[in-house]
């Protein structure tokens, strides 16, 4: 013990040596000539642990910067990444310790949009970047308060909006069911929603019905849309309960028309196990090349996602759309992080994140590319519709955002 | 109407679910006078061996008996191993047991079969029964194997030896011993008929809700409900018990509440039934000499 403390002392006073000796080096907490400490929270167990493969396969993703390019400039990313089971205490316990006792350097992709708000206030109090939150919630891209915390995909709200416009676009007089999931989610989806029907359109949603993420099924939920009259249904709900949905929809011979939110329209995570057939003719938005169509294999950044997968997460299931989101947002945290060069602070790293001007990250849709100022903390703005036909979602329609849609 | 009667089956289905793993919950109640918390996660797990059988080409019956045989051994391994050296241990120990052994299994699944959901096989054909989109072929099918579990369950614990020991065995430790019977092993024979039942259910849940290591935490709770309202000492009571959970939570959930309620509302009726009547509505008050 005495002999760990006097090195450690030891290491700290070479550190003050060598950042004096080189004056063109600025590091913030967490970071060494050696080093790059990164900390995130993921839901490898509990209710939400389909989507722990992201932090998998971004340690592997880190593991191959770290072992084929020797890290970000010659510093390797150190990801330490725990199990918060996607349960908001635990998270914040978990946070305090990356911050406090790890003392890393930011955080990165923690996943979840209770668990992040948990966390929120924390972060900006102690100015800890929060970047690239795992979470399509709005509320990520507020920095006059939060100046610290910065999203990543689409937000809800914009996304619910979108499917507004084009229901409003393709139908005069719809009769709307909304099965929403309780909770923060739910909640962004609906208003965005709301938003594109506007005030006086809103008396064409017929019944908005919602169930816990604890419940067993939704079948009830199913009935009570279809007994209320609807023809359209807005479904915002997590993998498990969409599959469900769509399979109950098929079962009862309902036919409506069906927007599916992007965080539920994995074809190997939900579409599959619904059944294809059954799912013949859903509609819902992306921003990410679906890595499952044929039609995107000869892309150059879909063969590198295959032979990263191939080679590093040999493991995972690549028809799970989490390892296909993840690796995109951990290439644009490598892009960010390089381009802060020698200055490793908080605040420069901040900076960075906050001036992308047309970044092309793999496995986004062509045409997409991430822009921040520090005014605008939403990366990525906007979607394009997709229909689902055969085994596979089929793009349409022009790229749409909060803007322009 | 028309929704009334649809609302009412879903019930009903939700209802048998809950039904087959509240009759899990007496099995080992009955047995052993403890309250398996791992039984969900037992009957997921036993559902997960299935669908590997079924995967490696076994046909839907082979994997199903496959599947509640090793559940059974693997229930009775579990009592053997785990809880013997438990047996003169107080009550908390055992919670904490059964609470390890909980986390356990949902690990040990995603482990080996990851958390993405995935589709189970039914042996009840797609069918309408009435032709009206009203009753399916699978929930008809989930209420009928429900009941004639129960039915050979009422059997085996009145009018078997073996069933009469087990009672004996659970209610009264030490009479029992005194009449020869083997009461360590009574333990773990119960455990092994839980295990059992949980993968039956397991099975029958899994084509509605989908296969993933968190299938069965939200249905146990109503199970647990299902079984203290109806009276956690005897089958049929608990059986009734998740009948009547999964009927009322739908219709109130429906008609009355809304269904941000539902949870509550079982949670409430659990909570009345045990103030207004400790034993459950089926349930026979046990006086025990001491």
């Amino acid at each position: 013990m005495k002999l760990a403390r006097r090195s450690a002392l030891l290491g700290a006073g070479l550190t003050i040596l060598s950042r004096e000796g080189r004056a063109e080096k600025k590091y913030g907490p967490g970071v060494t000539d050696t080093e790059i400490k990164v900390g995130q929270t993921q839901p490898y167990s509990g209710n939400a642990s389909a989507y722990g493969v992201a932090g998998r396969n971004q340690a592997a993703y880190f593991r191959m910067i770290n072992e084929t390019q020797g890290g970000v400039n010659g510093r390797k990313i150190n990801l330490i990444s725990l199990d918060d089971g996607y349960s908001p205490p635990k998270t914040v316990e978990l946070v305090r310790q990356l911050v406090e006792r790890d003392q890393v350097f930011c955080l990165f992709y923690t996943l979840g949009t209770q668990t992040n708000t948990a966390i929120h206030k924390y972060v900006n109090q102690k100015k800890i970047p929060h970047l690239i939150v795992a979470s399509g919630a709005s509320k990520w891209g507020n920095p006059k308060q939060f100046p610290w915390t910065m999203g990543w995909q689409p937000d809800y709200h914009t996304e619910g909006l979108i499917y507004a416009k084009h229901l409003l676009a393709t139908n005069k007089s719809p009769k709307i069911g909304i099965l929403r999931q309780n909770d923060d989610m739910g909640n962004d989806y609906v208003e965005g929603f709301h938003e594109g029907l506007t005030e006086t359109l809103k008396k064409f949603i017929v019944s908005d019905v919602t169930y816990e993420a604890t419940d067993p099924t939704v079948d009830s939920q199913i009935l009570q849309m279809r007994n209320a009259g609807a023809d359209v249904i807005f479904n915002v709900t997590t993998p498990k309960f969409a599959a469900q949905a769509i399979k109950k929809i098929a079962e009862i011979g309902w036919k409506p028309t069906h927007y599916l939110v992007s965080v539920a329209a994995s074809v190997g995570a939900v579409m599959r196990p619904a059944g294809v057939e059954n799912g013949q003719g859903i509609l819902t938005a992306q921003y990410l090349k679906d890595v499952t169509d044929p039609r995107w294999d000869d892309f150059p950044d879909v063969k590198e996602w295959r032979a990263f997968m191939a080679k590093w997460n040999p493991t995972a299931n690549v028809l799970e759309g989490s390892n296909a989101s993840s690796y995109a947002a951990a290439y644009a945290f490598v892009r960010i992080l390089k381009s802060c060069g020698d200055e490793l602070t908080r605040e420069n790293l901040m900076r960075q994140a906050a001036n992308i001007k047309n970044m092309e990250v793999p496995l986004m849709l062509p045409g997409i590319k991430v822009n921040t100022s520090p005014d605008n903390f939403y990366p990525l703005q906007s979607m394009q519709l997709a229909r689902f036909e055969g085994d596979h979602w089929v793009l349409f329609g022009d790229m749409l955002s909060r803007h322009k849609g | 109407m028309e929704f009334f009667i649809q609302q009412l089956v879903a019930g009903l289905t939700s209802g048998a679910i809950y039904a087959c793993v509240a009759l899990g919950l007496v099995m080992i109640f009955v047995s052993t006078d403890h309250i398996n918390f791992a039984q969900g996660e037992m009957a997921m797990f036993a559902t997960y061996l299935a669908w590997a059988m079924i995967d490696v080409g076994f046909s839907y019956w082979m994997a199903f008996v496959c599947a509640v045989l090793l559940a059974f051994v693997g229930g009775l391994f579990i009592q053997r191993v785990i809880l013997k050296p438990l047996e003169t241990a107080p009550v908390l120990s055992l919670v904490v047991c059964f609470i390890a052994l909980l986390s356990f299994f949902n690990a040990l699944a995603g482990m080996l079969w990851s958390f993405t959901i995935k589709p189970f096989p039914t042996p009840f054909p797609p069918k309408d029964i009435f032709g009206n989109g009203l009753v399916s072929a699978q929930q008809l099918g989930i209420v009928a194997v429900t009941v004639i579990m129960l039915g050979i369950l009422t059997v085996f614990f009145r009018y078997t030896t073996l069933g009469l020991a087990m009672r004996a065995a659970a209610q009264n430790a030490s009479s029992a011993r005194l009449m020869g019977v083997r009461v360590s092993w009574m333990l773990a024979l119960g455990w092994g008929l839980a295990a059992a039942i949980g993968a039956v259910a397991g099975m029958l849940v899994a084509p509605i809700v989908f296969l993933d290591p968190n299938m069965m935490t939200g249905i146990l709770v109503y199970g647990f409900a299902g079984a203290l309202v109806g009276g956690i000492g005897n089958p049929m009571g608990a059986v009734a018990g998740g009948f009547i959970v999964g009927v009322l939570e739908n219709l109130v959930g429906s008609y009355l509440i809304g269904n941000e309620l539902k949870l509550s509302f079982a949670l409430a009726m659990v909570v009345g039934v045990l103030l207004l009547k400790p034993a459950g509505i089926f349930g026979q008050v046990i006086v025990r000499r001491v």
